[in-house]
């Protein structure tokens, strides 16, 4: 196979070839399966390329059962793992010594701690950020939110997609020694950072609970809530009221004040916090989410019949 | 509902299929699905505000490893199919929405039988890889693909023959008391998704940052931009100060130029 390469010219990946492959890699979970989990979509991403690289029957053969072993990683950093195997097998096809098992383990070696930058980046930053972004807009019936989302979402991805695959490329065997550098560790921790930040904050806004017993009714003094009674009428009344509340008259004579206002005095947000860290215990507790997801459910509907919640 | 919109329910819930296992489009993703089932059968403002809510909920669920997470594709087409048929319009959002839970986790059954079904799929590419045929693995991997779409499409289309007036009448049985009682639920739920997220990423490192992001949320001036610019800048300060802490000890510092954007942009 040496002899040969060296007589032919030179078997290059065009730009359209190396696209074949980042198109097709958006695929790569298709046949996601218990045994090699993504090796039929990482085989199905690469095929362009092998079949490009590849002349005789039994090569080609040969490449794509290499591929088809077990992989699995985020499958949006696949792709620069990809572009580096396809360094690899471009050097491999024009006749240098590279083994399956040098394929093999740039592959593993690469999609764990790459899988590790996806999960945190992607499932728990971005796509969180975005799609509550896109509920807010969404809760209020605006279209915009589902566009904003789809769009972002894609732009984001797609660009990932196709330059990191042709940054893996380009840095062929380099990219390994990167990954032990420290930029990538560095975009790992700073999206944890960010990512928890705004778990604090979306907790805070999205998680809902409220106690309604009430802890105390008080007649307010009066002078402190809007007499009603005595208001002007017409238009002069609504401007004599608003202006009143404005100033920070109460709008009733009775001042109710359920379990949520004492609580939301401390903190607000206090409970749904408290929820959280409950569920991260039973999660801790290896309590499967579904259970707690429907445990949530009992409680609030046996919360609401006795008046609780 | 008509027999085209029928038929588009029938496409878009393929392809959101599809999508619950690919996860790139985002087709699957509550906020699309409903929307687009809203946008074909001309309810597209209760399709948007159901997804609003049921994107709420799910924001937190990911396929990590080979874990799957809740069925967002099934929960997101099944309930605004149910909302569609059920005809109570924007009021029934509450009880779509907690329809919408068991269907996520009887979607996830799904998943699991579709991945196992796709272990001996796997094993026919083998063979089509041995005898070098590439054509025969592409035909293997766009049928695994086809699977995964008709795992929502079928459910789908069971659930537009059942005709409207019975999944009124069973929606309309349900006393007040179980539908107010789910929507508070529904409240809550969405603490599980946060909860799954926190125990992947907590450390003694980012502990301080989710606290402030908690305290600042009660800001209510504040939009998600702003508190997302807010981490940012934060967590930049972080790295930078950390980084700064480093290198002044091991090499005397002066190897940082002191600008990353600016280095990213030399060395691009």
């Amino acid at each position: 196979m040496a002899e040969s390469a060296v007589n032919e010219k030179k078997i290059t990946l065009t730009k359209h070839d190396r696209w074949k492959v980042a198109w097709r890699s958006q695929f790569l979970q298709g046949s996601w399966n218990y045994e090699r989990m993504q090796n039929g979509g990482w085989a199905y991403s690469i095929i362009p390329a092998i079949n490009k690289l590849y002349k005789k029957k039994e090569d080609r053969a040969a490449a794509y059962q290499r591929h088809l072993e077990f992989f699995n990683t985020h499958p949006y950093v696949a792709p620069p793992i990809m572009g580096v195997t396809l360094a690899l097998e471009e050097e491999r096809a024009n006749g240098a010594a590279i083994d399956d098992a040098a394929i093999q383990g740039v592959k593993v070696g690469m999609m764990g701690p790459l899988a590790g930058v996806g999960d945190p980046v992607f499932w728990f930053t971005v796509r969180p950020m975005i799609g509550a972004l896109g509920a807010s807009l969404a809760l209020g019936g605006s279209i915009m939110g589902p566009l904003l989302f789809f769009v972002l979402w894609n732009v984001i991805r797609l660009a990932t997609i196709w330059y990191t695959q042709e940054f893996g490329y380009k840095a062929g065997n380099a990219i390994t020694e990167d990954l032990s550098g420290g930029l990538l560790q560095m975009i790992t921790r700073g999206a944890s950072m960010m990512g928890m930040f705004v778990l604090g904050a979306l907790i805070e806004r999205w998680v809902n609970i409220k106690f309604t017993p009430v802890v105390s009714s008080i007649q307010q003094q009066k002078g402190a809530y809007i007499d009603w009674k005595n208001l002007p009428s017409g238009t002069e009344g609504i401007h004599k009221a608003l202006s009143d509340q404005a100033s920070g008259l109460s709008l009733e004579r009775i001042k109710v004040t359920t379990l949520q206002d004492n609580l939301d005095s401390l903190i607000p947000g206090l409970v749904p916090l408290l929820l959280t860290f409950l569920c991260m215990w039973l999660l801790k507790k290896k309590v499967s989410p579904i259970v707690i997801i429907l445990g949530i459910f009992i409680v609030g509907i046996v919360g609401h019949v006795i008046g609780l919640l | 509902m008509s027999a085209i919109s029928m038929v588009l329910v029938v496409i878009v819930a393929f392809f959101a299929g599809m999508e619950g296992i690919l996860d790139q489009w985002q087709f699957h993703q509550p906020l699309v699905a409903c929307t687009l089932i809203g946008l074909v059968t001309g309810h597209l403002t209760e399709g948007i505000m159901l997804g609003g809510s049921l994107q709420m909920i799910a924001l937190g669920w990911a396929n990590v490893g080979a874990a799957v997470a809740p069925d967002a594709a099934l929960a997101a087409i099944a309930s605004s199919i149910i909302l569609v048929q059920g005809g109570q319009g924007v009021k029934g959002i509450g009880s779509a929405v907690a329809i919408a839970i068991p269907l996520a986790v009887a979607g996830l059954f799904l998943t699991m039988l579709v991945r196992t079904i796709t272990v001996a799929i796997v094993h026919l590419m083998d063979k089509a890889a041995a005898e070098g045929n590439s054509k025969m693995i592409d035909f293997w991997q766009y049928l695994c693909i086809g699977l995964q779409g008709l795992r929502i499409a079928i459910p789908a289309a069971l659930l537009l023959v059942i005709p409207a007036s019975s999944v009124r009448s069973m929606l309309e049985s349900m006393p007040a008391w179980l539908s107010d009682g789910m929507s508070i639920g529904g409240g809550m739920v969405v603490a599980v998704g946060y909860a799954m997220v926190i125990n992947m990423m907590a450390s003694r490192e980012v502990w301080p940052f989710f606290i402030i992001g908690f305290v600042i949320a009660a800001l209510s001036d504040l939009t998600l931009i702003a508190i997302g610019a807010l981490g940012i800048a934060l967590a930049l300060m972080y790295l930078s100060l950390d980084k700064g802490g480093s290198g002044s000890s091991n090499n005397g510092g002066g190897s940082n130029t002191g600008d990353p954007l600016g280095d990213i942009l030399d060395d691009y």
